[in-house]
Parts: structure tokens; sequence; C-alpha cells
């Protein structure tokens, strides 16, 4: 058993038992990988360098424009910010202006923004503003829809990351048992993963739907008309979870069915050793369950953060980032821009920024979730 | 006696809510794709009127086979069902072909090298398809291409447009490596011993005992590939390559300024069924496969 | 051994079920495959080692895919013209009207365009200045007599010609008018604001319909633009400033278009009209069914809301909202592509294409505006007393194109997005000044699309057009 739990980068071969042909050896396993390695390149590689080569231009998807060399611009277009600070408009005497509220009142952003006397503040948009006694702070950036996405995709990952894995968690839990027809329930839960994310996306508009949705009438139902009738696509605040739920319930089989594996493959001389110790359930899943879930853990994490961080088809078809940007994604932005609006080179741009970012928050985990060497 | 049926009840009433909360999720899983189902045997109007109370679930009413019959009629749906079974089948077997001897290579032979490239495969499965579906059209419009009319560039409106850049997928690559660094080494060693080639140590020993980890890439990869809705939708311009998802749209238009009619739900829901129908099919086949994989392939570490 | 097994029951799985389809496919009456006997086998642009003298192939592409009626009438169009001549032969191939867009796109990007493609009018200066389309050589005269709004033009070339027209209306029952006190109004005398505004508050509180107006905010899309930029245009905005083409500053976000912008949000507050969350279904059904009492649509939604109202229903001119009452207009329009080895050919199919008879085919069977007058006078839909005769009216009087720059590809979505965010509650000036930004910013990172300040391009809002009836 012992001898199975080894992390990946472990390399057995070190110890080889038979007649080493080093070089032989070698060439065969370059051959044997040649067809990957260069699907790999042609595939995926060349296309990620062009990617990043546009990212530095000004390309478009089609022009009779040349292409210019244009550097970090759409980098510092994507990703600047800036915090200005009014002060409130003031009479003649000194004294802050006042609204009807009450509120101290202060000049539009824009006035700033827009006035050739303030060049530093040129191609910003106004992203969220602070008041603080008679001065306001307001955040601006470059790309406000862009940061919105950043923002929904960071807030819909980690909803979804423990919320899908610990629903999957649960849901294996419940299944993991010896019982005839339980795999009747495992092949229930694992149907929506079959069903492709598009066309869940057209049902759960359906199921969505503001007055007569059929949510709504399960929800009314079930409390016996007490529950009113929610547009869950229509408030920013309701988009956003609705959308994760939907995620949630087409890709948590493909979990559940990972979590079990991983259950089913504590030994069971464990749980027998804790029962004699007079463990109850919790303790058992406490001490016994979880810890032998390590890696399964590990792998799911990593799995799903990837997943979530790339949240696109369900955007594109349902909500078109709407409304008001709390479902807008950075792929979305991605593919809304480069292709939609056809600026590719800065579709790539958040491409790249998209993989940074991935890859930072992949190596962070790994880092965090590492074995300790005992 | 008192005690011993305390802990008896105990158990029946943990066991009977256990079942319960299964069945809740059962339904919760279920109920839109029955939903889905029994729509698409209900006329146009009364689907739209059932769909805002509980006789969405249930088939009742005015039920026929109509909306599959005017579905046929306005799609060749026979023949993107086929389109789509042939990209499908083919990427996932090369794929599995491909894929497994790279890994094979990876994890159990010696050398240089195999460890950057283990990670740089890794790596590659941060993309999602999307940031590179531009630049990979461009590349694909001027590869070469040896066909029946000889050499032609670009490979658009193409089976094998659709297939090749798919068929290697990091995923199952590392799969298939985690899979086969947990098998007993000895094998491996005792078939070199022997003097057993490479090739033949993969093909024979490391590949017959891994049919489940195949069925589990298979069944991945299937997925992805039968699902797939941007990609044709840029690259296959006739009805001829067509797939089941670019379809879709023959059904579901929004913004129609200029159809005759309404949007057909009732027709929608035909061809959605249609369509999950194939997958549904593979999954119940290959599913005890996939599970029994999933808990033998060691996703451990 | 297991996986052959596996292997095999799957594959056999996948080629029964596929062979069952293909019988039931093709046991269907009228099933797509068996039409058009003449047309010959699709190939690419390349027709690669063709040596005998056999037609040359005209490879076309059409945006309506799923669509049974258009898709046979222009059948029947083909095969009459492959029938006419034994040069060319057209062979059509039909897309999903949901992804047309991005398939065209992506063929351009490879370089692969058919040699006729349908392009949809407002996008036709884009597809001509980035190079997919060339100019078309029609012969002398044979566009006399077409509506204005239906000749696709860019740098005062003719590019694409459209088989017909499309206009908007306000759908309405003279019964629930009536019933109500509100004056129905007429082209010389259409609505005002005033007029318009208190009859959807007269409506809503009537408490009989769900909404008062049904602007079909659920069809997402170039709608948007197409239905609801007419509005900005009464109210005296405009999406991109017409006299320079490189700027939106003060038209998109001017005191008119704020003006605009703040009574599209009130429609919305005031529960007058539903919203960007508005069921597809209901967009379908609503108003032929009575939960709506005003529905803002096109021509092509006539036929089904004057079957079950008959004479009962109205078509009432859009309102004015001071600077006239405007319509969208330029519909979907044929053109060739810059890439054709054939343009003789397909010149002369699209010239085959406008002849009166299809013009009256397409409109009767799609419900759509003829593109010229003759062809309206013979058309069962647009003639003299047809029923929805108005709409050429209408046409005549109100069409407005949308702004004929390449900009407008990028523009539409832009404003698009503003609508929706208005419709949901944003800052109007707020939103309206950052569109303008956008557009703004678009056109410069575009060398302002061809434009260099001055006037250049077609003339826009038509005059009235002689009806000679």
């Amino acid at each position: 058993m012992t001898l199975k739990t080894k992390t990946i980068m472990h390399d057995r071969t070190r110890s080889t038992k038979w007649p080493i042909d080093q070089s032989k050896e070698a060439m065969i396993a370059w051959l044997m990988s040649i067809p990957a390695i260069v699907l790999i390149l042609v595939f995926l590689i060349v296309p990620f360098i062009l990617a990043f080569y546009f990212s530095l231009t000004n390309q478009r998807l089609i022009s009779p424009n040349p292409t210019e060399f244009t550097g970090l611009q759409n980098y510092r277009q994507l990703l600047k910010l800036r915090v200005l600070r009014l002060d409130s408009l003031i009479d003649e005497t000194g004294q802050p202006i006042l609204d009807e509220a009450g509120n101290v009142t202060f000049p539009l952003e824009r006035e700033i923004i827009r006035n050739p006397d303030y060049p530093q503040y040129a191609g910003f948009q106004n992203w969220k503003s602070w008041d603080i006694g008679n001065s306001r702070y307001s955040l601006l950036a470059g790309d406000v829809v862009f940061m919105k996405s950043l923002i929904n995709t960071l807030y819909f990952a980690l909803v979804i990351v423990p919320g899908q894995a610990g629903l999957g968690l649960l849901l294996a839990l419940l299944i993991n048992q010896r019982t005839k027809g339980v795999n009747i329930f495992r092949t229930i839960y694992f149907m929506p993963v079959v069903v492709s994310i598009v066309i869940v996306s057209i049902l759960f508009r359906f199921i969505y739907s503001g007055d007569n949705g059929l949510l709504n009438s399960v929800l009314v139902f079930i409390s016996a008309g007490r529950f009113t009738p929610i547009d869950w696509m229509a408030s920013t605040t309701t988009a956003m979870p609705a959308i994760m739920a939907m995620s949630a319930w087409q890709a948590v089989g493909i979990h559940m069915v990972i979590w079990l594996a991983g259950l089913q493959n504590i030994p069971h001389v464990l749980y027998e050793a804790a029962d004699i110790d007079g463990a109850n359930a919790i303790q058992k899943f406490r001490f016994v369950t979880w810890p032998g879930l390590h890696n399964t853990a590990v792998f799911i994490l990593v799995t799903i953060t990837i997943a979530a961080l790339g949240l696109f088809t369900q955007i594109h078809v349902m909500t078109r980032g709407g409304p008001l940007d709390s479902t807008s994604t950075v792929i979305f932005q991605a593919v809304r821009r480069g292709f939609d609006m056809q600026n590719i080179a800065y579709g790539s741009t958040i491409s790249l920024v998209f993989f940074i970012l991935v890859l930072s928050v992949a190596m962070i985990q790994r880092y965090l979730t590492r074995e300790k060497k005992a | 006696m008192n005690i011993s049926m305390t802990i008896k009840n105990k158990r029946r009433l943990a066991k009977s809510i256990r079942l319960m909360v299964m069945i809740m999720f059962a339904m919760i899983f279920s109920l839109p794709i029955i939903f889905m189902v029994v729509s698409s045997f209900k006329p146009h109007f009364q689907l739209l009127q059932d769909s805002s109370s509980l006789r969405a679930f249930l088939p009742v009413g005015d039920i026929s086979i109509n909306n599959y019959i005017d579905a046929f009629k306005r799609a060749p749906i026979a023949l993107f069902v086929f389109n789509s079974v042939m990209v499908t089948t083919i990427t996932v077997v090369l794929g599995l072909v491909i894929n497994s001897m790279m890994a094979f290579a990876l994890a159990s032979m010696r050398w240089k090298g195999k460890d950057v490239l283990l990670s740089l495969v890794i790596a590659t499965l941060i993309l999602p398809f999307e940031t590179i579906a531009v630049p990979l059209l461009m590349v694909v419009s001027r590869l070469p291409w040896i066909g029946s009319g000889g050499l032609t560039f670009g490979w658009l409106n193409s089976y094998h447009v659709q297939i090749i850049p798919f068929i290697v997928d990091a995923f199952s690559i590392f799969l298939f490596v985690q899979h086969f660094k947990s098998q007993p080494y000895e094998l491996v060693e005792a078939a070199r011993i022997d003097g057993a080639g490479w090739l033949r140590i993969y093909a024979q020993v490391i590949v017959p005992i891994s049919g489940p980890v195949f069925a589990t890439a298979a069944i991945l990869r299937g997925l992805f590939m039968w699902n797939q809705y941007l990609w044709p939708i840029m690259v296959t311009q006739t009805e001829k390559f067509r797939p089941v998802m670019v379809g879709l749209g023959y059904f579901y238009q929004l913004n129609v300024s200029n159809t005759t009619g309404i949007l057909p739900w009732g027709e929608v829901m035909a061809y959605l069924s249609l369509i999950s129908v194939p997958i549904i099919l593979l999954f119940l086949i290959m599913q005890r496969a996939f599970i029994e994989s999933i808990a033998t392939s060691g996703i451990k570490g | 051994m297991k996986i052959n097994k596996v292997f095999c029951s799957m594959i056999a799985m996948l080629i029964v079920f596929s062979l069952v389809l293909t019988a039931c496919g093709t046991a269907a009456p009228n099933g797509p495959d068996t039409t058009a006997p003449d047309v010959v086998d699709e190939t690419t642009e390349e027709t690669v080692g063709d040596p005998s003298s056999t037609p040359i192939t005209l490879t076309m592409w059409y945006h309506g895919a799923g669509n049974e009626v258009e898709r046979n009438i222009l059948l029947g169009i083909i095969n009459d013209y492959n029938s006419s001549q034994d040069k060319y032969v057209v062979v059509v191939q039909d897309f999903p009207q949901i992804s047309y867009n991005e398939s065209v796109v992506a063929a351009a990007l490879a370089g692969n365009l058919p040699d006729i493609i349908d392009v949809d009018g407002p996008v036709m200066p884009n597809w001509a200045w980035a190079g997919y389309l060339s100019p078309l050589q029609l012969s002398d005269g044979a566009l006399d007599d077409f509506l204005p709004t239906t000749i696709g033009m860019w740098g005062g070339e003719v590019y694409s010609v459209g088989l017909w027209e499309a206009a908007c209306a306000l759908y309405a029952r003279k019964s629930v008018l009536d019933a109500y006190g509100i004056r129905i109004p007429t082209l010389e005398q259409p609505w005002d604001l005033e007029e318009f505004d208190a009859a959807l508050e007269t409506l809503t509180a009537s408490g009989e319909f769900d909404y008062a107006l049904d602007l079909g905010m659920a069809w997402t899309g170039e709608w948007y633009p197409y239905g609801f930029s007419p509005f900005l245009q009464s109210f005296g905005g405009d999406i991109i400033d017409r006299s320079t083409f490189t700027t939106a500053e003060g038209v998109l976000n001017g005191p008119e278009a704020i003006a605009f912008g703040e009574w599209w949000q009130s429609l919305f507050v005031r529960g007058l009209a539903p919203g960007t969350t508005q069921d597809p279904a209901d967009r379908d059904t609503g108003f032929i069914e009575g939960r709506y009492a005003l529905m803002w649509n096109g021509n092509w939604a006539g036929a089904s809301a004057l079957e079950p109202f008959g004479d009962d229903l109205l078509i009432l001119p859009a309102p004015d909202f001071g600077n006239g009452s405007r319509i969208g207009a330029g519909s979907w329009q044929f053109g060739i592509s810059a890439a054709s080895q054939h343009k003789e050919g397909a010149t002369e199919f699209i010239e085959f294409m406008m002849q009166d008879q299809y013009l009256v085919a397409f409109s009767d069977g799609i419900n759509n505006i003829p593109s010229t007058l003759t062809a309206a006078a013979t058309s069962k839909n647009f003639s003299s007393g047809a029923p929805f005769e108005i709409f050429f009216d209408y046409s005549a009087a109100q069409a407005t194109l949308r702004p004929p720059t390449p900009a407008y590809l990028t523009a539409a979505l832009i404003f698009e997005k503003a609508l929706a965010d208005i419709a949901n509650g944003a800052d109007v000036v707020n939103t309206l000044d950052n569109a303008t930004d956008d557009i703004n910013a678009d056109i410069a990172a575009n060398g302002g699309y061809g434009f260099d300040g001055s006037v250049v391009g077609p003339s826009i809002t038509e005059d009235a057009i002689a009806t000679g009836r």
C-alpha cells in the first residue's frame, strides 16, 4: 500500500535492473512521444505563441490597415489602476455644497478624466468611489469591465471550488455503500455531466425564468405558496449564484466519481480499527477518511480551480455578461473583445493575463498542498 | 434489550434519512433532463404552458412524436450525428494510442528531458480552448494536406480539421501517466530482462492490463469532442461536415428577424434530446469500466 | 481482452444508432437531403482537376438554415437559374443564423469565402472595408426601382443588394385602444412622447395586461440596435455622428441621447415593458395571447398577429419623440466575395435573383417588404389593400439606415450593451459616456475606418419616395 502512494514526480526508473542501453532507450522514448509532441507544438504551443505575439501588437481580426507593434500598451490599458482624489464642490465662502439629502457633492470624475489638462488620467474609466469626509476617492481603471470580470471570476471560483468539491464529496459519501441499486443513483448523479453545457444553459434559461420558471414553480409548490417568485437572472445579486448552481449541477458528477474512487481506496482495516477503538461516525471521517483522501482532494482542488477560472460557455449562451456585468468573466471578455469585436490583439492580451493568473494560482495551490516530507 | 432496540431504530432512522437525501438529490439531478425529454413530446403551446407548473415533468396532454418528425424535416440530423460520431470516434481512438504511448515513455522509461516534458504537458492544461481558438484557426488555414485533390493548403471544412488538433490531450496523458506509474514496476523489469523491446512492453504488457483507464480517457475525451461548440462553428462550412452542436442553430434561433415562425421549442427539445442520447448510451455502456478505472488508476498524488 | 470488448461494443452501439437515425432521416418526407436535384456535389473554391467543359460551380452561403420556406424559395430560384443557362451552376449552403457571422469571419480569416454571400445590411460596410466583398458591377438600370435602403453602398460603390426590406411598427388592437380611450395614431399624426407615455400608463394601470409594451428585449443581438436605435434617433441622438463618422461624441452622449436614455430606463422602472430577462417564448406569444397590449415588432411578425385578431389588428407608426418618427432599415443583402474567381457569374446570378417575380416569392413566403414598387404591387401582403401595405409606407417615410460605417460592427455591440445596462438600472449618463468612449477608441484604433473626417459614404435618411400608386 505505501509503495503506491508516491508523488507524481518520484522517479522509480532510477534503479533499473536490466542492461542499460541509454541512447537507444532515449531514442525509443522520443519516438514514442514524437506524435504527441508534434501535435502539442503545432496545435497548442504555436497558437499560444501567436496569441502572445498578437498581444504585443494592434492586430485586428481582418483589416486593411497594416499591423503595428505596440509593445506592452495593451497590457497597460488592460491592467492600469489609479486613484483620483476629488475635493468637494465649494461655494464662495469655502463651504462644501450639499445636495438635498445633505451629502457633500463632488465634481464628476469625467470632468477630470476627459480634461486635456490632466493627461495622466487619459484613457481611464471610473470604477468605484468612496466618500470620506470632504474628499472623494475614485478608483480609476483602464478597463473597468475587465476588472469586474476578474472579480466575478474569482468570486465564482472561490464559491465553486469548495462548494462543488464539497457537494461531490457529500454525494460520494452517500452512495459509498454496497447495497444493490446504489448504481442507479450513481448513474443519475452523473447524467448531467453527459449533457453539453450549451444544452444545460438553454434548459436552465427556462428553469430560471422569472414569472413562470420551473424553479419558481417548484419553490412555490414546496413552500405551499409562501415563496414569491424571483427573477433569478435579472438581479445582479442572484445572477452569478444562479450560474454557480447551474455549473455545479452539471459538473459535480465527475468529482463525485473521483471522490468515490478515493474513498474506496482507503483500506477497510483502518475503519475496523477505528470501530474497535470506539470511534463514532464523525471521528471516523476526521481521522480515517479525510487523511486518506488527501491526494484525491489535491487533484480535485486543482482541476476544479482551473475549470472554474476558465468559465465561459454558460455566460456566452445565457447572460452575455449581464446584468450589468455581474456575470462577465475573464474568458468571456477575451472572446468578446477578441472575436466579436474583432480586436484580436486585446483579446490575446486578456488570454495571456489569464494564463499567468491561473498558473500562479495552480502553483500556489501545489505549494500549499505539497506533501510534507516527514 | 432496550438499548439494542434503540440502536437499531437509530440505525434505521439514519438509513431512511440517508435514502431520502439520496432521492432528493436524484430528483435534482434528473428533473431538468426529464423536463427536456418529456417536453420533446408535447406540442409547442402546451409545452410552454406546462413549463410553469409541475406538469412540465409529466408526459400528459397531447403526446406525440410530431416534434421529432418535424425536427428531421428541418435539419439533416442523421448527417450531423454521423459527422459527430465520426469525428468523436476517430479522435478518441487515435488519442488513446498517441497519448498513452507518450505517457508510457514518460512513466516507465528513462530518458533525458522527460520531467521537463511532463511539466510542459501539464502546463498546457491551463489554457482554455477559447484563448487559442483564433490563432489556431490561422495556423490551420495555412497547413498543407494531401487528399483526393492532391496537395491543398488550408484545412477548413473537413473532418481532419475537427480531429487532428484535438488528438493530443494533456489530461489523458496525465491520467495515463498516473496509472502507469501505479503499476508494479517489476512487470516492466521482468520483460526487459527477458529482452523485450519497449514497444512490445507497451503493447503487450502494459496496455492489456490498463483497460479501465483507457475507458476513462475515452469517455472524458468523447464527451469533450461530442459537445464541442465554438470550433465547429468556425471551421465547418458545409452541412457535409457539420457536427450536432452546430445543428443546434437550425432550431434555437433568437433574434428571429427573418424567419417565418416563432421559435419551435418542441423541436428544440426534440433535437436536444436526440443529440444527448448517443453520448448517454456511450456512458451507460462504459460506466462500469469507467468507475472501476477511476478507482484503480490511482488518482493519488 | 477487456479493451477490445469495451471498444467493440462502444463502436457498435454508435454505428447502430447512426444507422437508425439515417434510416429515420431518409424516410422523412421533404428531408433536406432530398431537395434540389440539380445541385452538384459541394466543392470548395478550387474546382481542381476539372478538364471537361462542365459548368462552373458558384458557391453561395445563406444565413437561413432551419427555415424551410426561405430555403425552398431560394432553391427554386437557383434551379431556375441553373436550368436557364449552362455556363454556371449555383450551389447553396445554409448556415444557422445564430452563428452565421462567426462562420463568415472565420472563413474570411482562412481565405475560404464562397463566391456569393449574404450579409446583414449594416454589417456590409465593415466587410467591404475589410476586403471580404468586392463591388457589384450590375448592369445599368438594374437598381433603378429598388428601394434605396436595399442597396448597400460603401465609399460610393454598390457592394450588395437586398431582395427585401423590413420595417417595424407598433402592433395594437383596435378594441383595446378604444376601450381605454386612446387615440389611434396615423402616419401623418403619430403619437408624440407625452401621448405615447400616457397611453402606456393607462394600459398598465388597467391591470388587464402583464405589460403595456413588448419591446422584444428577449431578442439579444442585432435586434437591439435595429429596433431601438430609431427611438434614439427620433429623440435626436444617434449611435455615431454621421457628419464625420469618426466620433460618437455629442450624439450618443449629448442631451438628446440622455433624454432618450432616461426615458428608456423609466420604461422598465415603471413596469411598462418587460426587461432583459424576458422569456423568448413570451416574446413570441405574449401579444398574440393578449398578455401584452402593444408590441414593437417587424413586418415578419405580421402573419402570426393577423391570424388571431383579423380586423382588430392595428399596425401603428412609430412614435415621434421630437425628431420625426424613425424605424430601422436595411436587411439581409447579397454580395460577392473579393476572392471569388467567377465574379461575372456571381454578379449574373445576383441580377437574376433581383427579378420581380422572385422578390414577390420571398415577400409572399416570409412576409418581408419586396424591394421594388412593382413587386410590391403584385405581392400578397404589400399590394394595394393588402393587410400589410402600410409597412411599405412606413418604410418609405421613416426608414433610417443604421450608420453605414465599418465601425458599426463594434459600435452595435457596444450600443446593445449600453441599452441593456440602462434597462437594468445603470447610471444613464455614465453608461452613455462610456459607450461613446469605447466607440471612439475603436474608431481611432482602426485608423478611422477609412474616414478622414470629411463626409464619405451614402446619404442616410431617404426622402419620401413618390409612391405613384
